[in-house]
């Protein structure tokens, strides 16, 4: 309860601040007319269910931001971690969890799902995340295709995912806007979403675009073509921008009239947010080569590139992305599927770590989802095999942290940290092992997932009354 | 044309050589729970010819010390399209379905593998040592026949040609037939019933009655090896109805041997799966409806079979994101894992062991593979750590005695770019 007035607070906080900004308090007496193009014109209306003030003690903790605590204890509290070491008070009456020889971490982020835009079932109906209409669709957003019923949500809750960024296809160059969620179920997307969280834009590089594109004869049908065809838009961004902002300004000293504000073009509105800095990239490009150009498209219009996506050949220049403060998100092991992944190396995630740069294990796959922590493990493997040091806690930051950030969250959640949101895992055993699983899931401090407490193992609309109903999945 | 030749010095080398003696291993038999301590493990001539505690080393024989790390049998992966596909978006590379072509049973896949493929190493370092390269049906509801192959560097790789045939029911097999399940069955026991015809008189037209049959009789001849139950046939349904239908085919056609392939609703039937005596191949991680005829998946699935009695064999099928058989003993590691679930039924260490060696073996009728004992082929693995751990590696892998090179194309990349530094030459000179 006190987590939910807490937010309503920030909520109300946030709202203030901004209409202040708008406002200046020495406003003149008719304060000029501006018309904006909305941040976040769809807000989520998610809030935390009721947690329990609860203590975790004895358990071995990796915190997300590459710290462990042995025989560690944390208390959660409002809806935060409220107290991490190896002694925390313990307030009377808090549920106290005696956790030696399990795991606590910081929850699992997935920078790339697609769960609700291509839900379970897959049937041609639930096809929803590629608007494969047109090369450019910057303007569709991933949250209006999302069916807050895919049983997709439950599984990966039950994996220890507390939040997950759920993002459009790859068919096109510019896929459109990818919504960060929570795995809790809402019966509208608007219920999933990530208070705050920024929108991302979901770009792809290489052969999918080329290929669906091509086929139809059009542009783009080559890799150049792809380029062309994006600079093209960000050109067209670009001087939308500078409309945009050219507008503003005279607004604001009160020499534009409303009727003045530009047309409002969907499309560009979500380059424009790129540009200024409010939209992050999330790019699929699997070819260094393809990622150095993208930087040097970025470059050439005045946009950062925040991760590349399936980023399998990012070993090879894991020093430049390290120097661009570019993250990559990567599988453990994926490879030879198409020709842009032949060069996949299960020594990949732990090559890009080692150079010291941002790496993150991503699923892009509605059962891997389940189980990053096993994708990281083999990762860790491959990187030992190649006498690379990878500390688990090290590790765990490519499930937590790193995705947190590349997703403009990371103040909020991806770590153990006092203040910050008690999205957690407790689990039945080192979870790198193969056995391990997780026994209890916390988000915003609410315990969403007990394996033990058929009460609190969510399922879907969908799965109700259907064949092997009530198995344990 | 340095891989040419170095694969035809691979080829000359000789199989065997001198007998290997195995010490200090902790050895996964997968003979039930079976775990020898401080194992001594000879192998002679490509065999198993003594394996036990503290055995008597021949003279001569080149000596391994395992330190107590565990030694397992070759993982063998059921089904794979190993050899077949090089790279599955580029389709002149793949050979495992043939979408335009009149025949189906009749494709045999021994002709099209390709030892020179890239993944065998891939594979062989995670421990694989055997398996099976299996046809996608690409036009009918057969797909053809399947190989056993072997990973072995020096081969030789097609160990078994046409050792199983494949088929499509289930929704895959109503697509292929022409838009209905009824339609797959048409088409399935059109085929069968002119291969008993044909079995029956030699001389006999495989279109039987039909004028303008579409039944060709390269294909009819293809199935009666599956008739009289010397082929089995890897049949590929999802639903518990489908499972139960296939199980019927046998009141029709007595020696068929049917291995059900995928069966995500197959806990629902177990019972009748186990009293049939029909092995099940499936993932031990499908647990989602991800479509209308796998709507009771759950990784129950494995540990419900088990215990029913039914033979399972884990394998790499798809459905699940980045299925690799190098994930093999991580898939039987998370059959394990999922026993300590409340309400799961999963498998003992024992089971999930067997359900990647023995049980895959038995399942292709390798009937000297797939365990550690006596007499059979010295297909062995030894590793780092516990071998169904996702971070345990396998550190020597021999296959009929052979010891096998532990570099693939994938360790070569991963050597090259290691060290980013610029230096003299480019990194694609070499160091």
């Amino acid at each position: 309860m006190r987590a939910i007035l807490l937010l309503g607070i920030a909520g109300v906080a946030l709202a203030s601040v901004a209409a202040a900004k708008d406002k200046p308090k020495d406003a003149p007496a008719s304060p000029p007319d501006v018309v904006r193009v909305g941040k976040d014109p769809w807000p989520s209306q998610y809030r935390p269910y009721p947690g329990q003030v609860t203590v975790i003690r004895g358990a071995t903790i990796y915190d997300g931001a590459g710290r462990r605590i042995d025989n560690g204890m944390i208390r959660l509290e409002g809806g935060k971690v409220a107290e991490i070491g190896t002694s925390v008070a313990v307030p009377v009456g808090a549920t106290l969890i005696e956790a030696q020889g399990k795991y606590v971490t910081a929850g699992i982020i997935d920078i790339h799902s697609h769960l609700g835009v291509y839900p379970s079932p897959g049937v041609q109906a639930h096809s929803d995340g590629n608007e494969a209409t047109s090369p450019a669709r910057p303007e569709v957003w991933a949250e209006h295709s999302v069916w807050p019923q895919d049983p997709g949500f439950s599984r990966a809750l039950a994996g220890g995912i507390t939040a997950l960024h759920a993002l459009p296809g790859s068919a096109n160059l510019f896929g459109g806007r990818g919504v960060t969620l929570k795995p809790v179920y809402g019966r509208s997307v608007q219920e999933m979403k990530f208070p705050g969280a920024p929108y991302s834009l979901k770009m792809a590089c290489g052969e999918n675009p080329k290929r669906v594109y091509g086929s139809r004869n059009q542009l783009p049908a080559t890799r150049m073509g792809n380029i062309a065809y994006a600079r093209q838009l960000w050109s067209d961004a670009v001087g939308y921008k500078r409309r945009w902002d050219d507008y503003t300004k005279r607004a604001e000293a009160g020499t534009a009239k409303p009727t003045d504000a530009p047309r409002r073009e969907l499309a560009l509105d979500t380059l424009m947010g790129v540009l200024n800095g409010e939209i992050l990239v999330q790019n699929h490009c699997y070819r260094a080569d393809e990622m150095a150009n993208v930087i040097s498209m970025s470059r050439e219009f005045g946009y950062k590139v925040t991760a590349f996506h399936h980023a399998v050949e990012s070993y090879k220049i894991a020093d430049m992305l390290k120097a661009e403060g570019i993250c990559s998100a990567m599988w453990a092991d994926w490879y030879g599927f198409k020709m842009e992944s032949y060069d996949g190396i299960r020594e990949n995630i732990a090559l890009v770590s080692a150079v010291g740069a941002c790496a993150i294990v991503h699923s892009d796959d509605e059962n891997g989802i389940q189980r990053l922590n096993q994708e990281a493990a083999k990762a860790i493997a491959a990187g030992r095999r190649l006498g690379l040091t990878i500390t688990p806690e090290l590790a765990w930051t490519w499930l937590s942290l790193n995705p947190a950030k590349s997703l403009g969250i990371g103040d909020r959640t991806g770590s153990l940290e006092a203040g910050k949101a008690a999205d957690v895992v407790l689990w039945s055993a080192e979870p790198f092992s193969v056995y391990a699983r997780p026994t209890h899931v916390w988000i915003d401090g609410a315990l969403m997932y007990d394996w033990g407490d058929p009460k609190r193992r969510p399922t879907a609309d969908f799965e109700l009354g259907q064949p092997g109903a009530g198995e344990v999945k | 044309m340095k891989r040419v030749l170095l694969s035809m010095v691979l080829a000359a080398a000789p199989a065997v050589a001198a007998p290997i003696a195995i010490t200090g291993a902790t050895a996964h038999t997968a003979r039930g729970e079976e775990v020898i301590r401080n194992a001594t493990i000879i192998i002679d001539n490509g065999r198993i010819t003594a394996i036990g505690a503290g055995l008597a080393i021949p003279a001569g024989a080149t000596v391994i010390d395992a330190k107590g790390h565990p030694v397992t049998p070759g993982i063998v992966a059921v089904p794979s399209d190993l050899g077949l596909t090089e790279v599955g978006g580029v389709r002149e590379t793949s050979d495992g379905s043939a979408r335009t072509s009149p025949y189906s049973a009749a494709l045999d896949m021994a002709a099209a593998i390709n030892p020179g493929s890239l993944h065998f190493a891939i594979y062989r370092m995670a421990g694989v040592t055997r398996a099976a390269a299996v046809p996608d049906s690409g036009n009918a509801v057969f797909g053809g026949q399947g190989a056993v192959v072997s990973l072995a560097a020096n081969g030789p790789t097609v160990t078994r040609p046409r050792a199983f045939q494949y088929v499509e029911l289930g929704e895959a097999g109503a697509r292929l037939a022409g838009g209905s399940r009824p339609a797959a069955y048409a088409q399935l026991i059109d085929l069968l019933d002119a291969a008993k015809r044909l079995a029956a008189n030699p001389a006999a037209s495989v279109g039987g009655d039909d004028s303008g049959s579409l039944v060709k009789r390269r294909d009819v001849e293809a199935l009666l090896p599956v008739l009289s139950g010397a082929q089995s046939l890897m049949v590929h349904v999802e639903r518990a109805s489908d499972i139960l239908e296939v199980l019927k085919l046998k009141g029709r056609y007595p020696a068929l041997r049917p291995v059900l392939v995928g069966a995500r609703e197959a806990w629902l039937v177990a019972a009748q799966i186990a009293r049939a005596g029909v092995p099940v191949i499936t993932h031990s991680l499908y647990d989602l409806p991800d479509d209308f005829e796998g709507l009771a998946a759950s990784r129950n699935n494995v540990g419900h079979l088990q215990a029913a009695g039914v033979t399972v064999v884990l394998g790499p099928l798809g459905g699940v994101g980045g299925t690799t058989p190098v994930n093999l003993p991580g898939y039987a590691g998370n059959a394990v894992g999922q026993g300590t679930v409340p309400g799961g039924k999963g498998l003992t260490k024992g089971q999930a062991l067997a359900s990647i060696t023995a049980n895959p073996a038995r399942v292709l009728g390798l009937a000297d593979t797939g365990t550690l004992e006596v007499g059979k082929r010295a297909d062995i693995v030894l590793w780092d750590g516990d071998p169904l751990e996702l971070m345990s590696s396998p550190v020597a892998v021999w296959i009929d005695g052979a010891a096998q090179p532990m570099t693939s194309r994938q360790t070569l990349l991963a050597q090259r770019y290691k060290a980013l530094g610029r230096i003299d030459l480019p990194l694609q000179y070499p160091r």
